[in-house]
């Protein structure tokens, strides 16, 4: 694990940046995914600090460089593969001395396999589970027992819609997120006595590195731009009240719809 | 990024950005696109210079967004925002103020290029200085800009101190250029082309205002959903806004204070504008007529009028006389004038073969950048030195813009 850190110089600011915000400093997991990075430079300019962690040591650099140059007034980085669930102590111990009082994290990472390989593979299949929800359920419990001590903040994760009904087409990925979106809603009401807050992110799909072996083309209406889910995502960490949020809103109301689909009707669906 | 270049066959790739060049020079059809979207990173910036150092994809949008909060702007600016460093280079796009500041290119101090040969190359006047002249204005074609260092400007803040004036002639407007060249960093002018020879329109200029206590929120206006029906712009209809617009302005004459954002990217706020046109779109023509030749511009504007087939969307520009900064750079010494005229078919694409002929003989030139049409005599008479740009091209690249009017010859 290597850590850096950096501070630059806070800058001179004479546009009111919008609204008031409660956010002040984020641990982001996963700080080189295609949605967190869109998140952090939006952070950035509502005058956050952060903490990073993600695998690559050299992508974390540039993700760190390009926050700084944006004005970013402190940016710590911690190289750590987080699937490793032996890495996390030594993540977590990072954070609590030299971000102690850190007030959110953001859980951003998630890996999807071809769901071809994962029927294909039991490793692959494992893994796929291993990385999107035992990891993520395993490091936010850490952060979940500091926070509820403390009596405040906010845990945030990224799951999916792909997590709300089983489909043929990626049941495996969507399991993983399913199983993280329950396992963050019984986490929101322990911790809902201690005052903080667990947001469940959903979005639709979007366009990042994580889907470009998706078919684009044929749908590419339907995939967001980062910069518009970071958007949405950011909305939500500012406000108290959401507890679950789906980007873009559409995705709300497809798949409530998706929901009441009868099984014996679904089951025949091919998407 | 090698690995995209080096397997890639020889003219099979083009860079892409934000696709708001309004032809072809931003297409490869039948052939592939390098989206560079996700170059988006800004790599360094200095303080007390301001020079940033930022990847291709990063858009003119978010340098503003990050900078003018700090006290810079961009050197130079197109008319619309939504476009990426990478396009304002390859395009050597110009604003208001290309009279005293020259292209976006003229800011360029240096970039990297990628070139499916040679690997990462880097260019600035005193490394590579002829395949920087080349890369500015040279449409994509002589690599993938990685990134770029860019001169931005220092402002006092987000506003502009805009003064608009109405003007009846060619001369009018002619001596309200002159007069302004000298005392203001923008100027530009918004054109009623149905009035024909009996020319009116708005004269705008400005310069950036030291007011810095007043509260700035972003415009953010409606978004067209869809396509409006292609009758709903028609003759009557655009001569009617045409009328009231002019009106509503000349009666406004005088200064005022307005953001950044109303005075260069009024279009900016009306998101998808382009579906106003329907579901044919529109063409857009701009040229640059030199300036002895005022008889030409008439000629220009009469054919316009006589043809009906003109849009509410006229800008006539007076470009500065500094020397260009690329290769292939489209402004010159002389009058500049675009305008959108909605697709109508063969009758739209006549009246841009008539006006086409006046640009010829005038020896003006046509902006490839807004070209779907010109012929490659025309290219030819606009870019006369094309030949001398052609072995800085990287053997991997090509659009459906450069064969289409340079393999004929």
């Amino acid at each position: 694990m290597n850590t850096t850190s950096s501070q630059a110089d806070s800058s001179q600011v004479r546009i009111a940046s919008g609204t008031q915000s409660t956010l002040k400093k984020v641990v982001v997991l996963g700080a080189t995914s295609g949605i967190a990075l869109e998140v952090q430079r939006q952070l950035v300019r509502l005058g956050c600090k952060l903490l990073l962690a993600a695998r690559s040591e050299q992508r974390l650099e540039a993700v760190q460089s390009d926050l700084l140059a944006r004005g970013a007034k402190q940016v710590l980085t911690c190289a750590a593969d987080l699937a490793a669930i032996e890495n996390h102590a030594g993540l977590f111990d990072f954070v609590r001395r030299s971000f102690p009082d850190y007030d959110t994290v953001l859980l951003a990472y998630g890996a999807m396999h071809d769901q071809k390989d994962s029927e294909a593979s039991i490793d692959v299949l494992l893994e796929e589970l291993h990385v999107n929800y035992v990891s993520a359920a395993a490091i936010l419990t850490l952060f979940a027992d500091d926070l509820e001590r403390r009596r405040t903040g906010c845990i945030a994760a990224i799951t999916s819609v792909a997590g709300d009904r089983g489909r043929r087409a990626n049941y495996v990925y969507g399991s993983a997120k399913g199983a993280l979106s329950l396992f963050l809603q019984g986490l929101r009401s322990r911790l809902h006595p201690a005052g903080v807050k667990v947001l469940t992110i959903k979005p639709g799909p979007v366009e990042t590195p994580m889907t470009d072996h998706l078919d684009h083309l044929s749908s590419a209406a339907h995939f967001a731009e980062p910069k518009r889910v970071a958007r949405d995502i950011v909305r939500a960490l500012e406000r108290r009240s959401p507890d679950v949020v789906y980007t873009p809103k559409m995705w709300r109301y497809v798949m409530t719809a998706v929901e009441h689909i009868p099984e014996t009707i679904f089951k025949r669906l091919s998407f | 990024m090698a690995s995209i270049l080096r397997p890639a066959v020889e003219g099979s790739l083009l860079p892409y950005g934000l696709g708001r060049s309004y032809g072809d020079s931003c297409l490869n059809v039948n052939r592939e696109l390098i989206s560079c979207r996700r170059l988006n990173r800004i790599l360094g910036f200095d303080e007390s210079s301001g020079m940033v150092r930022c990847e291709s994809g990063v858009t003119l949008t978010e340098i503003i967004e990050v900078f003018l909060p700090k006290g810079w702007f961009l050197p130079v600016t197109p008319g619309t925002q939504f476009v990426t460093v990478g396009g304002a280079i390859a395009n050597d796009v110009h604003g208001k103020n290309h009279h005293c500041a020259g292209t976006f290119g003229d800011h360029v101090h240096q970039l990297g290029l990628h070139r499916s040969n040679d690997g990462l190359v880097v260019c600035s006047p005193n490394e590579n200085p002829d395949m920087l002249r080349a890369t500015i204005g040279g449409l994509g074609l002589t690599g993938v800009i990685a990134w770029a260092d860019i001169q931005l400007r220092r402002v006092e803040g987000p506003w502009i101190e805009a003064e608009l004036t109405p003007f009846q002639s060619l001369s009018g407007f002619l001596d309200l250029s002159r007069d302004s060249d000298g005392r203001f960093e923008y100027t530009v002018a918004w054109l009623d082309c149905f009035a024909g020879r009996n020319l009116r329109g708005i004269f705008f200029r400005g310069n950036h205002s030291a007011e810095n206590t007043k509260k700035f929120r972003p415009k953010r206006g409606p978004k067209l959903p869809f396509a409006l029906p292609g009758w709903l712009l028609n003759r009557t209809t655009v001569k009617g806004f045409n009328t009231l617009y002019y009106r509503a302005h000349a009666s406004k004459k005088g200064s005022a204070v307005v953001g950044y954002d109303s005075f260069f990217y009024p279009l900016d706020s009306i998101r998808q504008w382009n579906l106003l046109y329907g579901k044919q779109g529109f063409l857009q023509y701009q040229c640059v007529i030199p300036e002895s030749n005022v008889e030409a511009f008439e000629e220009l504007l009469d054919r316009i009028a006589r043809s009906g087939m003109g849009s509410f969307l006229g800008v006539l520009k007076q470009f500065g006389a500094a020397q260009p900064a690329g290769m292939l750079s489209f402004p010159r010494p002389g009058l500049t004038l675009a305008l959108d005229f909605a697709m109508r078919g063969e009758s739209t694409l006549q009246l841009m073969r008539s006006l086409d002929d006046v640009v010829l003989g005038s020896g003006g030139a046509l902006y490839p950048a807004k070209d779907a049409r010109m012929s490659p005599e025309l290219f030819e008479a606009s870019f006369p030195r094309w030949r001398s740009f052609v072995p800085y091209i990287d053997p991997k690249m090509s659009s459906s813009f450069w064969r289409r009017v340079t393999e004929a010859q």
